[in-house]
């Protein structure tokens, strides 16, 4: 095993390469779009439904510890339990999306660089 | 005299030979694993990057999942019922930060260290201390919460009495060595195939339990819930309902709701997490890492549930309370019940090596951030980045570490250290992620503000924790001051125990403000080379030749 030990610092190789050409074209414009367009809706959606639940656990005591049916089974519970639905799903999407529509594009664009900078 | 005999029933031969095989088989697999292994930065911070997704994954749950996730989370919901389970929720919602926000943009910006990340675009020198000032703060606290903890399972399961400090000393010596021990011979390597072996162990643990329990109930969770309920007596029908803890007046839940936001946006934060994400070749098996640790984690926090729930049933609340270590007996009590003796040696060494694993973690996160950001970067500035001197740097420091720990783990012995792993998650959140988010997605961001977030939010944290009822002023219920670190003093001002509401945002405000107010430039090409570098992850797949 040999791990390439030359470009330890953030400085990297002999820098023939115009990050900020990169940046400003098109396609990578594209890649970060795509991302920040998943991330950052979700990220405020997930949260706010976790503070929800906090809230409500907090100064609604009485609406989580209503029990459902002749069970014993409350509001609460139910609720816990799709922050777990929640979580895995929005794992399971993100995942999906992220193999699909970023990791394609991703490549593309590291292979171009890659090749242009040696 | 019961009280002081540890688990009563609990075989202190069955207990040790269990633990001393599990030592012995993962000493093994430590030095098979490193059997040709290169001396460089890069083999012992991060095994080469050479581990696959679901590998890390699973170290990701063993790291993650301390004995204060088992017993603790186990016992808090079968004396306080569903204010238990909040806890497990903010910590498993917690990882969707890491898997949408940090993850994969820092295996592809960093190398080693948070501070890689952090001081990418920054001035080297200031932003690599501070990086590693918090991130040794952070894993201090973190270690010295479960060094601490040791001692108290010792009581609990080996039959050590509770007053026995002799004997808990020993115990935590003996912890320690075997830490320094993984880490010396294994590196993160070893480590890592430490804590694979102790998840996978952990969670089937917790699997067999769960289903047993269920299997009682013929598998009806509204039957177990209503057996807790009866076995508790008067008060049990608070069990099924949130507020038996924080509900008690307005001040206590509004710290809930401060520890809801240290715990969802600490986990990110973390250095022992964040390493991990180095461990892996590319973002992609980073994102691989991150969903296989949310399943299993998740699962795991679905078992806990059952196991509070089912040691609520069965053991019952005034059996717990009664045993050495109270909430944490939780789940060895309903091991005990449920398997006899010899499934309680399993548990014990189960809780055992969770901790042995955690406290790996931690040293070699710790040690990798003392020897590549301090000694390499600042004061060799960069010289021997990576090479054989650096490593020699980590291997020396990781032994301090452990030799710290060691003896603030028996000096905090006995002392409430539920804060100190609250606190770890407080300075994450508030000094770490700020700073993180900032530096990945905030183009002005600078090394002013970077400074400011790191070393304010770390200070306010610790400021407020000091002058909150965690360090002075806690009565008893006669009114004596006796439930604080500190005791017979009150010098708090500061009304919550939990800092996260305050320190969280001003954090992000001061990581602004430092910024703004400042006349540091950011750097629009080294921001440019950094975001391209971060979405698409240039140079490090190649890193990796095996």
């Amino acid at each position: 095993m040999s791990t390439d030990l030359s470009k330890d610092e953030p400085s990297p190789p002999p820098d023939v390469r115009d990050w900020e050409a990169v940046q400003s074209s098109p396609e990578f414009q594209d890649l970060r779009h795509r991302l920040r367009r998943f991330v950052f809706p979700v990220t405020g959606l997930f949260l706010a439904w976790y503070l929800l639940f906090v809230l409500l656990a907090t100064y609604a005591p009485a609406f989580m510890g209503a029990k459902l049916g002749g069970s014993n089974i409350t509001v609460g519970l139910i609720f816990g339990l799709l922050q777990f639905v929640s979580t895995f799903a929005i794992t399971f999407a993100y995942v999906r999306f992220a193999d699909r529509r970023l990791d394609p594009l991703a490549g593309q664009l590291r292979d171009e660089i890659e090749e242009g900078g040696r | 005299m019961r009280l002081a005999a540890g688990v009563a029933g609990s075989n202190t031969v069955i207990n040790i030979t269990v633990f001393a095989v599990f030592v012995a088989i993962t000493l093994g697999v430590v030095l098979y694993v490193n059997r040709r292994r290169a001396n460089t930065a890069a083999d012992f911070y991060t095994a080469g990057g050479g581990f696959t997704g679901p590998q890390n994954g699973i170290a990701i749950s063993g790291d993650y999942l301390s004995a204060a996730s088992f017993l603790g989370i186990a016992g808090a919901i079968a004396l306080n019922g569903y204010d238990g389970f909040l806890f497990s929720i903010g910590f498993l919602v917690a990882w969707l930060v890491a898997l949408l926000l940090v993850a994969e943009l820092l295996r592809n910006t960093g190398r080693y260290t948070m501070g890689d990340v952090l001081a990418f675009r920054m001035r080297q020198s200031p932003v690599r201390a501070a990086a590693a000032t918090s991130t040794l703060a952070v894993t201090f606290f973190y270690l010295l919460a479960q060094m601490a903890g040791a001692g108290g399972l010792v009581a609990l399961l080996l039959n050590v009495d509770a007053k026995d400090k002799f004997t808990q000393s020993v115990v935590i010596a003996v912890v320690g060595v075997v830490m320094i021990a993984y880490v010396l011979l294994g590196g993160m390597r070893g480590t890592t195939w430490v804590q694979i072996i102790k998840a996978a162990l952990l969670i089937i643990g917790a699997a067999v339990m769960t289903l047993w329990i269920l299997g009682k109930y013929g598998f009806n969770l509204s039957a177990l819930l209503g057996d807790a309920v009866k076995t508790a007596g008067a008060t049990g029908d608070k069990l099924l309902a949130p507020g038996a803890q924080y509900g008690k007046n307005g001040t206590t839940k509004l710290d809930f709701v401060s520890l809801g936001l240290a715990l969802v946006l600490g986990t990110a934060g973390l250095p022992h997490v964040l390493m991990r994400f180095y461990t892996v070749p590319n973002a992609r098996e980073a994102r691989r890492s991150v969903s296989w640790a949310i399943g299993l984690i998740g699962l795991f926090y679905l078992f806990t549930l059952v196991l509070g729930y089912g040691a609520g049933a069965l053991v019952g609340p005034k059996a717990i309370n009664d045993a050495p270590g109270k909430v944490n007996s939780a789940a060895p009590l309903l091991a005990l019940q449920l398997g006899g003796p010899v499934l309680l040696g399993i548990i014990a060494a189960v809780a055992f090596a969770t901790i042995l694993a955690v406290v790996a973690g931690l040293t070699i996160t710790a040690s990798a951030s003392f020897a590549h950001d301090v000694y390499a970067n600042v004061i060799k500035k960069g010289q021997v980045s990576g090479k054989a001197e650096e490593v020699r740097v980590a291997r020396v420091t990781a032994v301090v570490i452990g030799v710290v720990a060691i003896a603030g783990g028996i000096l905090a012995n006995g002392q409430n250290i539920a804060f100190l792993v609250a606190l770890a998650f407080a300075v994450a959140a508030s000094a770490n992620l700020p700073t993180l988010l900032y530096s990945l997605f905030w183009k002005r961001f600078n090394t002013a503000g970077a400074l400011w977030s790191i070393y304010g939010g770390l200070a306010v944290t610790i400021f407020l924790i000091v002058f909150s009822p965690v360090v002075s002023g806690k009565k008893d219920a006669a009114g004596v001051l006796n439930q604080s670190m500190i005791q017979g003093v009150d010098f708090h001002w500061f009304p919550l125990e939990n800092p996260g509401i305050i320190s969280i945002p001003l954090s992000f405000l001061l990581g602004y403000l430092g910024t703004v107010l400042s006349k540091d430039k950011a750097d629009p090409e080294r921001y440019a080379e950094m975001e391209v570098r971060s979405l698409t992850g240039v140079d490090t797949a190649k890193a990796l030749v095996h």
